[in-house]
């Protein structure tokens, strides 16, 4: 039989797990439970903003490290409308860097600082590949820490952006407590919901590759400024890209 | 005034939301239905609920008030009862509705085979439909969440859903939750849908933010029935919905998430749904902070959509930053069950792999289908009897 490949080898859903009466074996229960285990100290984890940044600073040049309204994990998590606004010190910082941008790259820990220590500076670094340099003017990138997504559209409008692209740790799964989500907005100002918004999620080793994220996010850039809009309107054709 | 002693006809006369800024209101407003409201027209909340828990109410009773009954009354309502009460009253209501199949009978409980996958990789879905029927589950639909809201990969995951599905000949539905306008161009472009699904919520504002309205809905509606695809019923429409999405959406007007909940469920019910279900724990402890709150939700969620009139599922779940953990959602399980649920879902191991969150399991469908002696839809407890051999074929290749 063990030439049969087992169902467990096509996904890692957890398939097959075979049963105790009804329920699931001892040895899979506590995998769960560990599993759970590892995602609420995903969910507890810091951003390291110092080192995010000596893996940013040559690929980017120009960077700030801001705070959200949150000022703690326990309110960041009770509180989502503190984790959209920049702290008062933060806005001044970002304000003062206003202009005209193209795009503002914004990483931002969200729920898993981990996923974000992990995958964003290497995301950034295939997108970065793939953009024509001297036709983006690029604000500085903007680290985040106790952000949301609409965080973004807080500072793209602060720094005069025409678009924003938020890089955030998703809410851990059991199986992935480090995936990243991509979030473009058009015309970034607060008040936008996801509606404005287009979304690539599930960035990490196991899930999306960089390539690929990245290639699906500068197709979404050019078409965002091309027609002017992001989200709901601007569907991503990604048949194009596969 | 307390709540116990407002009058059930004040929610008519004063709209919580205003009737000129939301559609939802207009609807609920002009959709009323004053004779089915008549046996209760002229309780306060407090008399309603003792009316509600005493034998008068009736299951044919109940049923007939529905359309007499708004998401307000419901929630209000809710808001002064117990579990206990909860369970029982929403437990004589069974909402009946049928596709391929005959959903919400007394004793019998249905799933949602949800098989998601964190790169729409249709070997792997096919992996764990495979693994869920062997479990007897997928009665309520085969359902998935696609990574990709784009038209060319909900077009092929709807025709491999469906090739399934025909080759077994399985009496069920599928379904691929992408957004409604893209479900909508897939059906222009020939992909076979069953149900077109949609998250809803409670005003106008939070929809719009959806990127819906209840015209897109009806047009929506309108053309999945085109199809014709039912064979034993035609609803054909599936919602999602939970408490907190108009927060979100600062689209609130002001109203507590639990009343903005309700009210989802009369756009649900303008629609006539298939399949509704609140995913109760989704959103995060910001709404929901811990497992008591999610029972607590969970029931009453349950309880005003049954009131309502309609076919409420639930899907019993909750995110690794909320204060909860599997025992949490054995209670609520259980008392769901209790409560006469419609269907719950049935994800590998519990574990969605591509939400990123903690959803019921096969297992678990099979824990509450055995202690409350449920079965699965007619139709489909048929077809598992009439293909056990291969069944019990494959649950001893795949448990090898």
């Amino acid at each position: 039989m063990s030439g049969i490949p087992r169902l467990r080898d096509f996904t890692s859903a957890r398939v097959g797990l075979s049963r105790a009466g009804n329920s699931l074996p001892t040895s899979e229960l506590l995998a769960l439970q560990l599993a759970h285990a590892r995602a609420r100290q995903a969910v507890r984890s810091k951003l390291d903003a110092r080192q995010l940044g000596l893996e940013l600073q040559p690929m980017v040049g120009d960077l700030l490290f801001v705070r959200s309204a949150a000022p703690d994990r326990a309110t960041y998590l009770r509180r989502p409308d503190l984790g959209r606004r920049l702290s008062d010190e933060s806005r001044q910082t970002v304000l003062g860097r206003k202009g005209k941008y193209d795009t503002v790259f914004v990483v931002a820990d969200g729920l898993s600082a981990l996923a974000v220590q992990l995958h964003a500076a290497r995301l950034i670094e295939a997108t970065l590949s793939l953009l024509d340099r001297a036709d983006w003017k690029l604000a500085p990138f903007i680290v985040v820490e106790q952000g949301r997504v609409a965080i973004g559209d807080e500072i793209g409008e602060a720094l005069g952006a025409s678009m924003s692209v938020v890089l955030i740790g998703e809410r851990p799964g059991l199986s992935s407590a480090d995936s990243l989500g991509v979030y473009l907005s058009w015309n970034p100002h607060p008040g936008l919901t996801d509606a404005d918004r287009n979304c690539i999620s599930n960035v990490r080793t196991e899930g999306l590759s960089y390539a690929a994220a990245a290639n699906k996010l500068v197709f979404l850039m050019n078409e965002s400024r091309r027609r002017k809009l992001s989200g709901v309107g601007l569907k991503e054709e990604a048949k194009a890209l596969e | 005034m307390a709540l116990a002693d407002l009058p059930l006809a004040r929610f008519l006369s004063e709209p919580v939301v205003p009737y000129e800024e939301d559609e939802v209101t207009r609807l609920i407003v002009d959709e009323h239905d004053p004779e089915a409201f008549a046996p209760v027209a002229g309780m306060c909340v407090g008399e309603f609920r003792d009316w509600l828990l005493s034998d008068a109410a009736h299951p044919d009773l109940l049923t007939a008030l529905a359309p007499g009954i708004t998401p307000e009354m419901a929630a209000a309502v809710s808001k002064i009862m117990r579990l206990q009460d909860l369970v029982t009253v929403a437990a004589k209501i069974r909402v009946i509705t049928r596709f391929r199949n005959t959903l919400g009978l007394r004793g019998r409980l249905s799933t949602r085979l949800q098989p998601n996958h964190p790169t729409d990789d249709p070997v792997g879905i096919a992996a764990s439909i495979i693994d869920g029927l062997t479990y007897g589950s997928g009665d309520a639909v085969i359902g998935i969440n696609p990574v990709s809201d784009s038209v060319s990969s909900v077009v092929s995951l709807t025709r491999m859903l469906d090739h399934i599905r025909a080759t077994f000949e399985i009496p069920t539905q599928t379904c691929v939750l992408a957004h409604v306008t893209t479900q909508m161009e897939a059906m222009r472009q020939g992909a076979p849908v069953d149900l077109v699904f949609q998250s809803v919520a409670g005003t106008e504002a939070a929809n719009r933010s959806f990127g819906i309205s209840l015209s897109l809905l009806r047009e929506a509606r309108g053309q999945v029935l085109e199809l014709r695809r039912g064979t034993v019923g035609d609803n054909a429409m599936y919602f999602e919905t939970g408490q907190g999405s108009a927060l979100s959406a600062g689209a609130h007007h002001g109203v507590d998430q639990q009343t903005c909940e309700a009210r989802a469920y009369a756009v649900a019910r303008h629609l006539q749904p298939l399949l509704v279900n609140t995913v109760v724990g989704f959103i995060g402890p910001e709404y929901l902070y811990d497992g008591k709150q999610i029972l607590r939700a969970a029931l009453e969620d349950h309880f005003c959509g049954k009131l309502l009139g309609l076919p409420m599922g639930c899907d019993v779940c909750y995110t690794n930053h909320a204060e909860a953990d599997p025992d949490d959602m054995d209670a609520t399980l259980t008392l769901l069950g209790a409560a006469g649920v419609n269907y719950i879902m049935g994800v590998p191991g519990g574990d969605d792999i591509m939400l990123n969150y903690q959803s019921t399991s096969f297992h678990d469908a099979l824990y509450l289908r055995r202690i409350l002696n449920l079965r699965p839809a007619p139709e489909f407890e048929s077809w598992m009897h009439s293909r056990k051999a291969e069944l019990r074929g494959a649950v001893a290749l795949l448990e090898r």
